[in-house]
């Protein structure tokens, strides 16, 4: 009853491992970013730990925006070594990186990633064209040659071939890098096919440039009454979304639809079935290249980075009969120049614009 | 305002003392309805509660079972071991893609050996069956004992996580003629291997065992990683907040003065018990990583969050239960000449001890199960190597429970929806154990005066 407690005795001893702790360097590498670059990366870090002598890559998500900021925070071993990205890299975070001292970065493109309009499987066909989506889901569109407010609630008023079923559609907030895709391939195509583009920079003022970037952006406009929901969470959510609500159409990836196909449906676009055949070859329109970006600074520095990057680029890998192209990723037809600029460590060069 | 409108109504005339009146009935049938409010109040948290126990249950209890393939592999020296030394350094060379194809050799003489028909299948569709993780297993298992090679060996090999759903009655035939991963003539020769007992479900202690995997494989993601990365943060925050919190209680309750500081400090504690999780995220974010400069994903880090988010809690708790010790003790140590401290250590802090073990272990409780500071802190990652014996594995890359679960929902193969569910029941196993030893502590060492 009576034992003295070592209370002081343990909280020197923990004080002191605090301090003395962080003195060991990093060997291992350390990759953040893209939640839609993550299942590759995971995939490669995965075989690069069974298959070297280097421990196996940590791999976080949070955002391709977010990755790359933590890229561009600085060079050493408390910042990350790679940035997986479902967009390009923005001037805003080469500046950034400049402002930081972090300067060659290597862009890597690794392969494509296909956007799919999908739904459940007994769901009624639909053959779309970005014209029907962009009357679907824009704010406003063109009726008999004037702009109207969009009061468009079935399929069937979009489009007379379409089969009469209520407009619901989920597609990614405005965080994904699948977004931007999604607008810029779907919406902003739609938007200049309807003839809604012309009418926008009509009405703008300024030049032609400035009327030309207004109509651009009125065209991403999207309705508010609830027919077009934002998810701002994975494809799981927009998988669950669909599942309750059964008319609804949801925007995922193609390796995702792959994973789930005893549960999906998928469309054809401009009348092409998304594949990693059709997206391969550019004949389907909405897909995008996935990226990933390189410290150069630390090659040398962390053990394996030099070796992981060589890893994921190779045939066996990045190859269209590798485990990236299994699970989804459309295999880049130019990944032989890719290999060659990683062999090289070439910097990327300024973004033209 | 006149003293007789405040009195009550005169009882009508001729009511019986019996039969209750209309008020009396209207007020019994008031107190009925809330009775029936709170019943149903109740009644309604209980259902919650089911609704989720079978939803866990049902979808994750299966995660503790996997289906594997028994096939005799040999080992062929001339392909694992080039030098024929039996050095690991040099069999290291060959890679799992050596290894898988072993395996695929070894599979379909097993089925022929057992008179198997696969006609039907081309050879990419039987090998199909194998999981690409069972090429990993068989390396690392010879790695480890080189002498292996050249023998023959009844190996264990993971089957891949559409044959397994497909033994749990997750993919059916129907399913399966849909699904681009696996065709029905696969699950046809998985009944006939099964049928020849070459297939078959066993117990899976590579649930708790193995790390997480990646999206090819999901049927050998484990909890290893996150289980031992849950460990060391509650070691760290049992060794860090169970001292701090006591010492400071010790100081506010019995030797601190009454005055406007102590008062503060007393507010603030109680303020900072309600401030929520993700703010810590925020802070450690900025103090631990950015200023001190220690890595991300490291359990210390998650720790230390963890030891500021539970002291508030602990501080509560061990001031209520100092306080519970009746002034008496203390007098009567004072009394017999004991000095403060003696009175303290020897007399006060003992007898409070079973109230402060049940604070803290409640605290650590709810560590244990908090995911949003973490996900500020890196914790909220792909890690697939155990972080290393501590205090040096104390800053290796780690994943945490709850987190677990977070990215296995998040993953696109269905078949993570089963282990998400299954490590939902291995959190929710830990949380009832530690609120079980705080109620066994409660009620076999507490004192009532």
């Amino acid at each position: 009853m009576s034992s003295r407690l070592p209370f002081p005795a343990v909280t020197a001893l923990l004080a002191a491992l605090c301090l003395a702790a962080p003195a060991a360097a990093r060997d291992n590498i350390q990759i953040a970013g893209s939640s839609t670059v993550l299942p590759y990366a995971t995939i490669v870090a995965e075989l690069f730990g069974e298959n070297f002598e280097h421990p196996t890559p940590v791999v976080e998500g949070g955002g391709s925006g977010a990755g790359r900021k933590k890229l561009c925070e600085g060079l050493g071993e408390g910042t990350i070594d790679i940035a997986n990205s479902s967009s390009r890299i923005k001037q805003s975070d080469i500046d950034l990186c400049n402002a930081n001292g972090v300067t060659g970065v290597m862009e890597v493109r690794f392969g494509y990633d296909g956007i799919v309009f999908a739904a459940l499987r007994d769901q009624p066909d639909f053959a779309f064209t970005p014209a029907d989506w962009y009357r679907a889901l824009g704010a406003r569109i063109v009726q008999d040659g004037a702009l109207v407010e969009n009061r468009l609630r079935d399929w069937a008023e979009v489009n007379p071939a379409f089969p009469s079923q209520e407009i619901l559609a989920f597609i990614p907030g405005t965080k994904h890098g699948t977004r931007e895709v999604f607008d810029h391939n779907v919406l902003l195509a739609g938007c200049k096919e309807t003839g809604a583009h012309d009418l926008y920079a009509a009405t703008a003022e300024g030049d032609e440039e400035a009327k030309k970037k207004a109509a651009d952006e009125a065209c991403l406009d999207l309705r508010t009454d609830g027919l077009s929901v934002d998810i701002d969470g994975d494809y799981t959510e927009t998988l669950a979304r669909v599942q309750s609500n059964p008319v609804g159409i949801g925007v995922f990836g193609l390796s995702f639809y792959q994973s789930n196909t005893d549960r999906l449906r998928v469309y054809p676009m401009s009348g092409v079935m998304p594949s990693v055949e059709t997206i391969a070859s550019g004949d389907y329109p909405v897909s995008r290249p996935l990226y990933f970006y390189v410290k150069l600074a630390h090659m040398g520095v962390i053990p394996g980075l030099r070796e992981y990057v060589a890893f994921f680029l190779s045939d066996e890998v990045a190859g269209p009969d590798g485990p990236l192209a299994d699970y989804g990723l459309v295999s880049d037809p130019k990944l032989a120049e890719t290999q060659a600029l990683v062999a090289a460590e070439r910097p990327m060069e300024p973004l033209s614009q | 305002m006149t003293a007789p409108s405040l009195a009550a109504p005169a009882p009508a005339k001729g009511a019986s003392l019996i039969a209750p009146d209309a008020r009396t009935r209207r007020r019994n049938a008031s107190e009925r309805r809330f009775r029936l409010l709170g019943l149903s109040a109740v009644g309604l948290g209980l259902l919650a509660l089911v609704v989720l126990l079978t939803s866990v249950l049902g979808n994750g209890l299966s995660a503790f079972r996997q289906t594997w393939i028994t096939v005799p592999v040999t080992l062929d020296a001339a392909l694992l071991d080039k030098e024929g030394n039996r050095n690991p350094e040099e069999m290291r060379q060959v890679t799992t893609l050596g290894y898988g194809k072993l395996l695929e050799a070894a599979l379909i003489a097993a089925l022929a050996e057992k008179g198997i028909a696969t006609d039907a299948l081309s050879e990419k569709e039987v090998t199909g069956l194998l999981s690409k993780e069972a090429a990993a297993d068989l390396r690392t298992a010879v790695l480890a004992d080189p002498s292996l090679v050249g023998q023959t060996l009844t190996f264990r090999a993971l089957a891949t996580s559409r044959i397994d759903g497909y033994f749990k009655g997750r993919v059916t035939r129907e399913s399966a003629a849909r699904d681009a991963n696996v065709t029905p003539a696969q699950l046809d020769l998985a009944d006939r291997m099964a049928a020849a007992g070459l297939i078959g479900t066993q117990g899976n202690a590579g649930f708790l065992t193995r790390p997480d995997a990646s999206e090819l494989r999901p049927e050998a993601a484990g909890l290893g990683v996150a289980i031992l990365g849950s460990a060391y943060m509650m070691v760290v925050v049992l060794v860090l907040s169970l001292p701090i919190g006591v010492a400071a209680s010790i100081y506010l309750e019995e030797l601190a003065p009454r005055n406007r500081w102590t008062d503060l400090i007393e507010i603030n504690i109680a303020n900072l018990a309600a401030v929520p999780s993700i703010v810590y995220g925020i802070l450690a974010l900025a103090l631990f990583i950015n200023i001190l400069g220690l890595p991300q994903s490291a359990p210390l880090v998650g720790g230390l969050v963890l030891t500021l988010m539970t002291l508030p809690t602990i501080i509560i708790a061990t001031r209520a239960s100092l306080k519970a010790v009746p002034p008496s003790i203390r007098d009567a140590a004072l009394g017999v000449g004991a000095s403060k401290m003696q009175a303290i250590f020897h007399h006060v802090l003992p007898l409070a001890m079973p109230g402060i073990l049940t604070g803290t272990i409640l605290g650590l409780a709810r560590a244990l199960g908090e995911s949003a500071p973490l996900l500020l802190i890196g914790m909220v990652a792909f890690v697939r190597d155990f972080p290393g014996a501590p205090p040096q594995g104390l800053l290796d890359p780690a994943a945490a429970l709850p987190v677990q679960v977070y990215s296995w929902t998040q993953r696109a193969d269905p078949a993570f929806v089963e282990r998400a569910s299954g490590a939902i029941i291995v959190l929710l196993a830990f949380l009832l154990a530690m609120n079980a030893l705080a109620i066994i502590l409660r009620r076999r060492f507490e004192r009532r005066w």
